[in-house]
């Protein structure tokens, strides 16, 4: 063939990926932008939060009985110390134990929605493929999973986890625990979607092509079918993630979750509201507003890459 | 030795509805006959055609013949090895690499997640085999730019996607290609292309073809024999000359009289009669009969076995 124009010049492969659809849509909705703005900030001081945090609030040395009920910036009345969003009952910086709780409540709900994602995607993909008896019981046990609220799912889980391992451990393991149980009371989305997505992959022709030449099961589902169906399973991934949060949150509100020791968002709300009737409220609303902030622009953001990512909206 | 022999190959398929839905409504197992004690044999170097109407079991025969699908009876050798039966892993390993698929949709049959690079040289991959400059050298093969390996199946067209499957084909250095319907969903000017591609490769490479299409025209000059199947059956098998100028099975005859012809600008064409009988329920006896002209009591009640007349292969008790 001959040649028609002179061969162009390849982009850079950061060049490209500003040019893309997914780029371009990123860039002009606001929404998309802003949430995406607070979800990076949240992350990275809550990563970052022994260097920005003020007070280690968790180092028993630093702190000062008498700064407790710091109202927020106001010097306190006897030690003259000012704190941004005021201190607690034992003096503790509220800004920092926020930071530090973020970090407990962004970590176990990634990890939760890794393991939930990690669990499903493979039940999916194995149940979608080889169908049978194999899809027959995980599918009937996801359906019955689905009958009950996840919560009470995670809690069952964490009670049973919390009764069989010794006491003195409870509270390392606690973390754990909770992502074990909060993980195990999500996979059924995953498992459902990548099972629909994996139905209708695994009778077109590319996979029959990876058949004829002698491919194993596991090489067309991991190498063939599972990079088809990810695109779901990522929009599933971050509305997820603000699902776990709140759970985790949840059952920290409860008193069943993280334990005072490492407190996240959720310990906190619960240790707030204590003082709310006495008048701190800025124990508690703060870790609460942030709270909010943080599930609100997750599922936001999730649900601005599921319309993204359709491509009958486009 | 013929590379295939396909002998009594019957598929048979459970249409049955769910085991509670038959109990409510009394209804007894349905099974749907695809195929029907088809026996062919394809010398190598040489290009089988298979054609035959919607449901006439023609891809079910191509799938079978690849091992996608196992027979219900009957068998497929390729080289003395059935795929179906064969236990020896190297046996079967050493048959898959000479056999290949080129498909019908050149949508669906690349994996759109994958380069072009990694898609042709997967067969060959997938059994640790040295694949350095092998896609390059395909694509140019097909008529494509070695440039084009670096790209996603989505920056081509139909004719150039069906390029690239014909390139993953040869990857192999297979003996037979499998074509199920290679050019039925391409524009007329692509297929002649793409056509014209398949038969140089063919003398370049050695290769043998099973070709299957509904479309008469389009295999008349590529086949060295031509096989019609109808509801399952193989009814007439002959070299394209024969079957063209003296068509010996009434269903032949039809289709022939069916197809648009250029000299015969102004001559009324006859269109086909009746429909495909239900394949659940096929007629007894010749499964044509209930739509022949020349039906006998006969037709009716006995299936007609293949005769060789005059250098065909025919199923039908009238024809001579």
């Amino acid at each position: 063939m001959a040649e028609i124009s002179p061969s162009p010049v390849e982009p850079s492969r950061l060049r490209r990926a500003f040019d893309s659809d997914f780029a371009y849509k990123f860039r002009t909705s606001p929404v998309a932008v802003v949430s995406a703005t607070v979800v990076l900030l949240m992350v990275l001081s809550a990563v970052f939060a022994p260097l920005i945090a003020p007070y280690n609030p968790f180092d028993p040395g630093s702190l000062n009985l008498m700064n407790g009920f710091s109202k927020p910036m106001e010097p306190n009345a006897f030690t003259g110390d000012t704190f941004w969003l005021g201190t607690d009952d034992q003096g503790r910086d509220v800004f920092s134990t926020i930071l530090y709780g973020m970090r407990i409540s962004l970590f176990v709900g990634a990890a939760a929605v890794l393991f939930a994602m990690v669990l499903g995607v493979t039940l999916g993909l194995i149940a979608g493929y080889l169908g049978g008896w194999t899809e027959t019981i995980i599918m009937r046990v996801a359906d019955v999973q689905l009958t009950f609220p996840a919560i009470l799912v995670a809690m069952l889980i964490f009670g049973i986890a919390k009764g069989v391992t010794p006491v003195e451990y409870r509270d390392q393991m606690a973390i754990w625990v909770l992502i074990l149980a909060i993980g195990l009371s999500d996979w059924v989305q995953f498992a459902r979607v990548v099972r629909g997505a994996t139905l209708v992959e695994k009778n077109k022709e590319y996979v029959q092509a990876a058949r004829l030449i002698g491919r194993t099961k596991a090489a067309i589902m991991l190498r063939h079918i599972l990079p088809n169906v990810l695109s779901p399973v990522l929009v599933i991934a971050t509305i997820s993630l603000a699902l776990a949060i709140i759970a985790e949150a949840t059952l920290s509100f409860l008193g069943v979750g993280a334990p005072p020791t490492q407190p996240s968002l959720g310990t906190l709300i619960r240790i707030g509201q204590g003082f709310l009737f006495s008048g701190e409220w800025w124990i508690l609303l703060f870790p609460a507003v942030t709270l909010l902030a943080l599930a609100l622009s997750v599922n936001l953001l999730g649900d601005w890459l599921r319309d993204a990512l359709n491509p009958r909206l486009r | 030795m013929a590379l295939v022999d396909i002998r009594n190959l019957t598929r048979v398929f459970d249409v049955s509805k769910p085991w509670l839905n038959r109990v409510v409504e009394r209804r007894d197992k349905a099974y749907l006959t695809a195929v029907s004690d088809v026996s062919f044999e394809i010398a190598e170097r040489s290009v089988y055609a298979l054609v035959g109407e919607s449901g006439s079991g023609k891809s079910t025969i191509g799938k079978m013949l690849v091992g996608l699908q196992g027979p219900t009876s009957g068998a497929v050798e390729i080289r003395g090895t059935d795929l179906a039966r064969e236990r020896d892993a190297a046996k079967i390993d050493a048959v898959r690499r000479d056999i290949q698929m080129i498909f019908q949709d050149p949508y669906a049959s690349l994996n759109p997640r994958w380069k072009v690079r990694d898609i042709i040289v997967e067969p060959v991959a997938a059994r640790g085999g040295d694949t350095a400059g092998m896609a390059e050298r395909l694509l140019e093969q097909v008529g494509l730019s070695a440039r084009d390996a670096g790209k996603f199946p989505h920056e081509f067209s139909g004719g150039q996607r069906q390029r690239i499957c014909i390139a993953r084909a040869l990857a192999s250095e297979p003996k037979l290609i499998v074509c199920d319907e290679p050019t039925s969903a391409l524009d007329v000017s692509v297929q002649a292309q793409v056509l014209n591609l398949m038969s140089d490769l063919k003398d370049e490479f050695g290769l043998t073809y099973l070709f299957i299409s509904h479309d008469l025209t389009v295999v008349q000059h590529m086949a060295d024999r031509i096989g019609v199947l109808y509801l399952g059956r193989l009814v007439e098998e002959a070299s394209p000359d024969q079957l063209f100028d003296d068509p010996k099975h009434p269903y032949t005859q039809m289709l022939l009289a069916a197809a648009p012809k250029l000299d015969a600008f102004g001559r009324d064409v006859s269109p086909p009669t009746g429909e495909i009988p239900d394949p659940i329920n096929p007629p007894k006896g010749c499964a044509y009969h209930p739509r022949c002209p020349l039906a006998a009591e006969i037709c009716s009640a006995e299936r007609p076995e293949m005769r060789d007349i005059r250098g065909a292969r025919v199923a039908c008790h009238m024809a001579e």
